[in-house]
């Protein structure tokens, strides 16, 4: 799924214009502990969780994921959204909490890869 | 890659928003050098948890990176108060981390135990009220 499908799935606000909408994101890990994200995720494009800082997006960075999906409505800064667009990682923000948006996009194909 | 490139950074304390910066300007100069991708990856995460480590528990401190041949060398050294006891904060699930750093998704007692788990070598010297010098190396 891109960017602007997995949005529209998950009802989700873009913060981002600067990232890759081309590219078929087909995994995903869902996590609050970021050390978690990088002691076990391995080839995963997209990143689920319920922290909002800007130490998610260097997580996400370091992993080289495409995009982070903030859950239970939880919305990014200002200083992350201009932190995001450098590293071209796309923002999303969604109402759902995290099972309900990982379920979604798991009926949808999407999986986890490494755990 | 016959040439040697060494870089050095500062390491701000409490500057949440700048840690990491050092890591992602490693990452991406791995990147340019084309170094095989789950290197630059497994380089990142151990430069990444070490530099929070200074942020959190070393008032921030100094990244020096050495790239020669077929290999990175990454010393992280801060003057903070240095680890007590070595073991113990090797083992997954131990920290010393205050509740504010555990809200930054950090804290939980993985950093250590995900450097080791991504260097190739790790060596810690730590001595208690002087700080903390954190050598990782990987291998391409």
């Amino acid at each position: 799924m891109k960017i602007s499908e997995i949005a529209a799935l998950l009802n989700a606000e873009v913060y981002t214009e600067n990232h890759d909408d081309v590219t078929d994101i087909r995994s995903a890990c869902s996590a609050d502990l970021m050390s978690d994200v990088m002691a076990f995720a391995k080839e995963n494009a997209l990143l689920l969780t319920g922290l909002v800082n800007p130490q998610v997006i260097r997580t996400a960075e370091m992993m080289e994921m495409k995009a982070i999906i903030f859950v239970r409505g939880k919305k990014p800064q200002q200083a992350m959204i201009e932190l995001a667009e450098e590293k071209k990682i796309a923002l999303l923000s969604t109402e759902f909490p995290l099972f309900e948006a990982s379920g979604r996009l798991y009926q949808n194909g999407i999986r986890g890869h490494g755990f | 890659m016959g040439q040697v490139i060494i870089r050095d950074f500062d390491i701000p304390a409490d500057d949440f928003l700048a840690a990491g910066e050092a890591s992602s300007a490693v990452r991406k100069l791995l990147s340019q050098l084309g170094v095989a991708p789950d290197r630059i990856k497994r380089t990142a995460i151990a430069m990444y948890e070490a530099e929070i480590n200074a942020v959190i528990h070393g008032h921030g401190g100094k990244a020096h990176v050495e790239i020669r041949g077929d290999k990175i060398t990454i010393v992280i050294s801060d003057k903070g108060p240095g680890i007590e006891d070595l073991e113990l904060a090797m083992q997954e699930g131990y920290s010393t981390a205050p509740d504010s750093i555990r809200e930054m998704g950090f804290g939980a007692g993985m950093g250590l135990p995900n450097i080791k788990k991504h260097a190739d070598e790790l060596v810690i010297n730590t001595e208690k009220g002087k700080g903390t010098a954190v050598t990782i190396t990987v291998y391409f």
